[in-house]
């Protein structure tokens, strides 16, 4: 079958359904609904041990529905998108609706700022779905794997994915959007020995388009290269130093940056970076810019889920904070317009001002090079950060030895200020894009 | 009973019954099938949010359909349909059977149910409180947490209630259901005071009705306790000095910290992990992988529990399933894939999030038995270290063992005595390392209020956790200072 021409009917099918959905909505009595769908097909399977483990045929997604009435709001889903179920969703959206509290803040986004003509951001590339096209990828890899280093002992499977996306949003200011995309992965797990001690890491690819997948030797190569490289891992005593945090691990470090400057944490008073618009919160070399609209972009999308138009913006200026990330409902809580990011933010490019790797553990020169993170030890509203970490001691730019069982502490306003260098050694598998970052000083504690 | 309800309510609508679903395991036993199972389930799902004194958001979600799921060997085949229907279901089981080739190996037996002992009621959470008192609860818990200190600046209050059906066929004959109700509630402050702020919170549920948040516990409605509870943790936490760092002697509180255990041991004891040979714990059942202290179980069967099931998601009893005892490991928990695979019996663990995931084996609730100290007896026996009665969240990569969990309020204890609060710090250690390093266990077994959720391969289930106040040796504290 051809899995182009059946998502294109059933996009046609949700469609319908969202504005029919919406209309629904307002014949019982909404002054204002909006329904979203994201519905996903596709298949995920694995190999373990080099034999087929899993094969799964995905399907999911379900329709949303929010309803204003009176100013009071009421939300539904259901997984069911037959007539009658949509139908009930609806009803019942309403019957919440009677209940909750008038919100002057609530609401549709403002129409003028609605994408009535979206751009094709290059999202789609659907690939085949044949679940046994997808187990040669992942059985090569790990095949690969499995062969090339005698401390890789066992491996805990490797995986390949490939999903369609629908995306449908529509509202009763007469707007109904809908885009496809796709996304195709390959990932692997690989333990190593040595004596009793055994160490897990992992590789992944992720894309867009399949052609532009890491090749499985590739992702064999990161994976083996990770585990083997985490054996004969110790402690170091408790000591402060600088910290190097590789590019995939640097990621959370601007996640929650994410968090303090959401909307949401800052009229709840719950960030580390109240009131800190336009103020220096970064060293004056450091910028983040957003650019929604990269072709076949990880993060890429003409609008949010608000169905506002999304646009470039600089979110670090020169080490100031340029813009908040805020939907209409908490622009219009903190007196601001939306920022376009109601579902999170578009894709992130952090600059970088230094090399390679090797260039950046010279720059740590004697320090921890981390790069994995353990535990959710971060306080969202004093920025107080303590996290379970694992890497490298580095001495004179060099590694001396990998570390294990460490936690790396400070605070985020501090860490946030104290980064020295962003390395060029960007991981671009994540929508979030940086090189690793090298902050001054943080608090280690282990033996 | 509860087994015609859920025939009723999930397969009469449909032209579904026991027949048609025995008529679609044989055609997938045309294929070289070791087992398969359908998983039929369906959900509703209420939640009211408060915040800014006002309700600002209620939802109603439906979620229904069906998983297929074929074995062959240690192969796995899985489709699913959010439709339930005769030709949805021959569709999805035609999809999963294709793990295997096709060649009749066996006979499917017929589908016989077994009920199982209720160990919580049979009701829907949704129906048993009007709207309007959902919404006066959250009020009053609003107003009752502002007036408690003039420090509280924020309050959010929520409750949840799912109302859950499922329903399980198998190729064993297992045909089985359970009826799970399952509710929450959660208060959440900002205090603040002197240009700081911090956060409090806390939260209780169950497998009960609703009526349980208004019962009288302590002199107060239950509701209103937590409301209490997250003021006075916030208000601890202004008053927080910087955490040390470095390795020292931690006593925990009973109760949520045993997430510690379900970090440190739980995990690693799943029977999938150790039958791909990738725990810390693999092939050690018969050694000593704790101190003598330490015995530690998973049980599915308390009554109410959030983590407890009548039956877990392949039909199997929910069991009582020693871990560890007297810090000697005596088994895994199974879900019916591995314990076959592995030659023993399943325990009850198969779980899975929605028709829509694979089961695997879970954890329950998981708890360590009470031990002889007093509590204040292990706070007395630490010159200095930490004592730490509340967690947030943890994580372990099970195969080196190492854990991490964060205190969300903890103390020092310096000459015997619990001093001044610290701020909250990442604990970390080795699973089997750190359960060695178990010296002292108090009396005081408490499980958690009933809001944990735990997370593998992308899934998430309720769980509970539970402890007594335990001391360790020495564990490395993330702290600043």
């Amino acid at each position: 079958m051809d899995s182009s021409r059946l998502i294109a009917q059933e996009q046609a099918q949700l469609k319908q359904a969202v504005a029919d959905a919406v209309s629904m909505a307002t014949k019982l009595g909404a002054d204002q609904a909006e329904v979203a769908v994201s519905r996903q097909t596709g298949i995920s399977v694995n190999t373990r041990m080099t034999e087929v483990e899993n094969i799964e045929f995905n399907h999911d997604g379900a329709l949303g529905i929010s309803v204003y009435v009176d100013g009071r709001k009421g939300n539904s889903s259901t997984s069911d998108i037959s007539q009658e179920s949509i139908a009930r969703a609806v009803q019942a959206a309403i019957e919440i609706a009677k209940h909750t509290s008038q919100d002057p803040f609530s609401g549709l986004a403002d129409p003028e700022l609605l994408e009535r003509a979206p751009q094709d951001l290059d999202l789609f590339h659907p690939a085949s779905l044949d679940p046994d096209e997808g187990l040669s990828i992942a059985k090569a890899c790990e095949e690969i794997a499995l062969n090339a280093d005698s401390r890789i002992v066992n491996s805990d499977g490797a995986s390949y994915s490939s999903h369609l996306g629908i995306k449908v949003y529509g509202n009763s200011h007469d707007y109904v959007q809908s885009y496809l995309t796709s996304r195709h992965s390959l990932s692997c797990v690989l333990i190593a020995q040595q004596g009793d001690e055994m160490q897990r890491d992992y590789s992944y690819t992720m894309a867009r388009n399949s052609a532009d997948l890491w090749q499985p030797e590739q992702v064999a190569k990161e994976a083996i290269e990770r585990s083997v490289a985490r054996l004969g891992a110790r402690k170091i005593d408790t000591c402060s130093c600088p910290v190097l945090f590789s590019a995939d691990s640097a990621v959370s470090l601007f996640g929650h940056l994410v968090n303090a400057i959401s909307g949401g944490s800052l009229y709840r008073q719950s960030s580390f970076l109240l009131e800190r618009l336009n103020t220096q919160v970064f060293p004056p070399w450091f910028n983040i810019s957003e650019r929604p609209h990269i072709l076949g972009g990880l993060a890429s999308s003409p609008y949010d889920a608000e169905g506002v138009k999304t646009q470039d913006r600089d979110i670090i200026l020169n080490g100031d904070l340029n813009s908040y990330l805020l939907t209409s409902y908490s622009g219009r809580k903190l007196g601001m317009p939306t920022t376009g990011h109601a579902g999170g933010i578009h894709n992130w490019f952090v600059n970088s001002n230094h090399g390679d790797l090797q260039d950046m553990l010279r720059q740590l020169g004697t320090g921890l090079y981390v790069t994995e993170l353990m535990g959710q030890g971060v306080n969202a509203v004093s920025g107080d950060y303590s996290r379970g970490a694992a890497g490298f001691w580095v001495e004179n730019g060099e590694i001396a030895f990998p570390v294990h069982e460490v936690t790396i502490a400070s605070n985020l306003k501090d860490m946030f200020m104290g980064i020295q260098a962003v390395g060029s050694d960007v991981d671009l598998r994540s929508s979030l894009r940086t090189g690793s970052v090298l902050i001054d000083n943080m608090k280690v504690a282990g033996s | 009973m509860s087994f015609e309800t859920v025939c009723q309510h999930i397969l009469a609508p449909t032209e579904l019954n026991s027949d048609k679903l025995e008529s679609v395991l044989a055609s997938m036993y045309q294929h070289e099938l070791d087992y398969a199972d359908l998983f039929f389930q369906s959900s509703r799902h209420e939640s009211w949010v408060l915040e800014d004194g006002i309700v600002k958001e209620g939802s109603f979600n439906i979620e229904k359909g069906v998983g297929v799921r074929a074995i062959s060997g240690e192969k796995t085949g899985f489709a699913y349909s959010d439709q339930l229907s005769m030709a949805a279901l021959q569709q999805a089981a035609n999809a999963a059977r294709g793990i295997a080739g096709a060649g009749q190996n066996g006979k499917i037996k017929i589908l016989t149910p077994k009920p199982a002992p209720l160990i919580y009621p049979e009701l829907d959470p949704l129906a048993c409180l009007e709207k309007e008192a959902k919404i006066s609860l959250l009020k009053q818990v609003d107003a009752y947490a502002r007036s408690l200190d003039p420090a509280v600046t924020q309050v959010i209050v929520s409750m949840a209630a799912v109302y859950e059906e499922m329903l399980v066929a198998a190729s064993d004959g297992t045909f089985a259901s359970d009826i799970r109700p399952l509710i929450r509630f959660n208060c959440s402050v900002l205090a603040e005071k002197n240009g700081r702020r911090e956060r409090g919170s806390s939260g209780g549920g169950g497998r009960h009705s609703m009526a349980y948040f208004t019962e009288q516990v302590e002199g107060q409605q239950r509701a209103f306790g937590y409301a209490k509870e997250a003021v006075r943790q916030a208000l601890v936490n202004l008053e927080a000095i910087d955490a040390p760092a470095g390795a020292m002697p931690v006593v925990l509180g009973a109760g949520w910290p045993g997430v510690l255990l379900h970090e440190a041991v739980g995990h690693g004891l799943e029977g999938d992990f150790n039958r791909k040979g990738a725990s810390a714990f693999s092939g050690r059942v018969g050694e000593k992988v704790a101190s003598e202290h330490c015995t530690i179980v998973d049980d599915g069967t308390l009554a109410n529990r959030r983590g407890s099931v009548t039956v877990d998601d392949e039909g199997t009893p929910g069991q009582y399933t020693v871990l560890i005892e007297n810090g000697i490991l005596k088994g895994y928990m199974q879900d019916k894939l591995n314990a076959r695979l592995m030659g023993v019996a399943p325990t009850g663990n198969g779980r899975r999030e929605s028709y829509a995931h694979l089961p695997m084996p879970r954890m329950t609730n998981t708890y360590m038995l009470a031990g002889q100290y007093e509590h204040d007896e292990l706070i007395a026996s630490v010159k200095k270290g930490i004592y730490a009665p509340n967690f947030g969240g943890g994580q372990v990569d099970i195969t080196s063992g190492k854990f991490v969990f964060s205190a969300s309020e903890a103390y020092l204890i310096e000459d015997g005595k619990v001093t001044a609060p610290i701020k909250g710090a990442t604990l970390i250690g080795n699973g089997p390392e750190a359960m060695s390093k178990v010296s002292m266990v108090a009396n005081n077994l408490a499980l958690d209020a009933g809001v944990g959720v735990c997370g593998k391969d992308g899934q998430s289930v309720p769980v509970g956790v539970g402890q007594p106040s335990l001391k360790l040796d020495e564990m490395t504290i993330g702290g600043t200072n």
